[in-house]
């Protein structure tokens, strides 16, 4: 997976991703996707290129559990989110939408940076601009099993059921 | 092999595995709500994923409580479509003006010790104070729920946070949280859970406890959950030890816009003030409106341009305020009673903060906008010490108005 960086500070939270406000209007994601990060940089959602990478800084999706914050960048076309640390609501809805969190120090990367995700031998960041690889956490076998599917809808659809982590070990 | 924390013995229970820090395990759930801020759209997940019937509809409660009462026909719809999916399918529904769905769980004893109860809204962790394991999941989980009643979850380490003393006079609950999130940090307790420990914590009043484990998600935790039917081994291991001495602690205020900027009351006296809200699942139960009536009292009243809005976290708190008079104490007072529910916490309802205003509130967020209006300045405070704002259109020192 490669894409162009754009950075964000620590502690963004849920509501600055997408506001309440916005969610009460509309759950579409190709609606919402036109809001996203409103509150911190109005000019941000027409900005998305495909391919986009979001790259942010500690404690990334705080706040709220709800979902449109992550199915809203999923319907803008951004596939990963890297970031230092992710509140765990927001990591785990990730997972559950085919969305890649990336946990790895990410301070390094500048706005507009080429990334590659790398998953072979294990997970990483390639910064194309300054050759950096960054090591990142590993994802235990089920939530790359989610992640595979394409979230948890693909994932229910094809299982009916959680099946056994280890029997889904590559 | 060393001992298990409160959440291990729990999540292996519930996984049928002897669960450790680190592991991932899928467990069967004991109950799970979902509000009209999460549900509509895990009844969207539900259905993409071929649901037809509900797995366990006895352990699902749905409330309608961040749109309550309805604020538009948009919202007005969403909880017809739940009202209709719950009934076909047999499942209970919280009506508008019953209250916050996380109030409800615990006075309805559907959050139950040594249970592990998840709900679709982050502030789930409150029954965390009843000792079950709980925490907030996303829509897509609570369709899975739906699907199959399992849920997957990281096994978390614990950090223990051990209280000794007792509190002094106008320091509370959500003094003791403020302190720990400025310990610990906004994401100091992420991936993590918070064990409450010590001679305090289990003398602690239930109400207290509430607040402390509703805040433990302001610090990122997975949890934040006491002692009582399930108690950690002598010898579990914990990623950090904290210990707070309660007869230490101030009164202390959260500053626009994180919930740990957290200051002691000295250093934020004097701020001005436009609007008070007294409410949430931090701080809406019935002892929090009593601890504020009394302070408004002592202090004379509201002060002239300060509005003051009340939002019991239930009915029944409603009716317990109603029954010992603390509610034409309000009326009295000026104050604007919404109905139970989210109210303004999170602006989906209720009164709206203008462009400027600053509130002082008892709620457990303060991002820029939460209230429904991004130009407004929200502050944290225990319920004392935002009447005493109240009182004197500042924030003041609750203290000096011993009631």
């Amino acid at each position: 997976m490669t894409g162009r960086a754009r950075v964000f500070g620590d502690d963004i939270n849920t509501d600055y991703i997408i506001t309440s406000r916005r969610k009460r209007e509309s759950l579409d994601p190709q609606v919402l996707r036109h809001y996203l990060f409103e509150e911190i940089n109005p000019c941000f959602a027409a900005s998305i290129a495909p391919g986009d990478l979001i790259v942010a800084g500690r404690n990334f999706g705080c706040g709220s559990a709800m979902e449109v914050a992550v199915t809203a960048v999923v319907g803008a076309g951004i596939r990963a989110v890297v970031a230092r640390s992710f509140a765990r609501t927001y990591y785990r809805n990730a997972v559950n939408n085919g969305l890649l969190p990336v946990v790895c120090d990410s301070s390094g990367i500048r706005e507009g940076d080429p990334l590659t995700v790398l998953r072979a031998p294990s997970l990483a960041v390639h910064n194309e601009r300054s050759g950096e690889i960054l090591a990142a956490d590993s994802l235990p076998a089920i939530m790359w099993a989610i992640i595979d599917a394409g979230g948890l809808v693909p994932y229910f659809q094809k299982h009916g059921d959680f099946v056994d982590a280890r029997e889904t070990k590559e | 092999m060393p001992g298990q924390t409160i959440s291990e013995k729990i999540l292996s229970a519930k996984s049928g595995r002897h669960a450790r820090a680190g592991d991932v395990v899928v467990c069967r759930v004991d109950g799970a709500l979902g509000t009209d801020g999460s549900t509509p759209m895990a009844l969207d997940y539900f259905e993409a994923m071929g649901g037809s019937g509900v797995h366990d509809p006895g352990r699902v409660a749905f409330a309608l409580d961040h749109y309550a009462p309805a604020p538009s026909r948009h919202t007005a719809q969403l909880h017809q479509r739940m009202r209709t999916f719950a009934a076909r399918h047999g499942i209970l529904v919280w009506e508008v003006g019953e209250g916050i769905g996380h109030q409800l769980m615990v006075e309805s004893g559907r959050a139950m010790p040594g249970g592990l109860v998840v709900g679709a809204d982050s502030h789930s962790v409150t029954y965390g104070a009843v000792n079950c394991f709980a925490t907030g999941i996303g829509s897509s989980d609570l369709a899975a729920i739906l699907m199959c009643g399992k849920i997957w979850l990281k096994v978390p380490p614990s950090i223990r946070v051990t209280l000794s003393g007792a509190l002094p006079r106008g320091v509370f609950a959500k003094d003791i949280a403020l302190a720990l999130a400025a310990e610990l940090g906004a994401d100091g307790a992420a991936y993590q859970a918070i064990e409450f420990a010590g001679p305090a914590a289990a003398r602690l009043p239930f109400d207290d406890r509430l607040v402390l484990s509703n805040l433990a998600v302001e610090m990122g935790a997975k949890n934040g959950i006491f002692p009582g039917l399930i108690e950690a081994d002598a010898d579990a291991r914990y990623a950090r030890e904290v210990f707070i001495a309660l007869h230490e602690l101030v009164p202390r205020v959260a500053l626009p816009h994180q919930v740990d900027r957290v200051v002691e009351i000295g250093r934020a006296l004097g701020t001005p003030v436009q609007m008070v809200y007294l409410g949430t699942c931090t701080g809406g139960r019935a002892s929090d409106f009593h601890q504020a009536r009394d302070i408004l009292k002592a202090g004379g009243g509201v002060a002239r341009g300060v509005q003051l809005v009340v939002t019991p976290a239930s009915r029944a708190v409603l009716e317990t305020l109603a029954r010992d008079g603390t509610l034409a104490d309000f009326i009295a007072l000026g104050a604007v009673i919404g109905a139970p529910g989210c109210g303004s916490c999170c602006g989906t309802c209720g009164a709206i903060p203008g462009d400027g205003v600053n509130v002082i509130s008892t709620a457990n967020r303060n991002f820029q906008g939460r209230m429904g209006n991004s130009a407004a300045s929200i502050y944290l405070a225990s319920p004392v010490t935002c009447a005493a704002a109240a009182v004197r259109g500042a924030i003041a020192d609750p203290r000096e108005i011993a009631p």
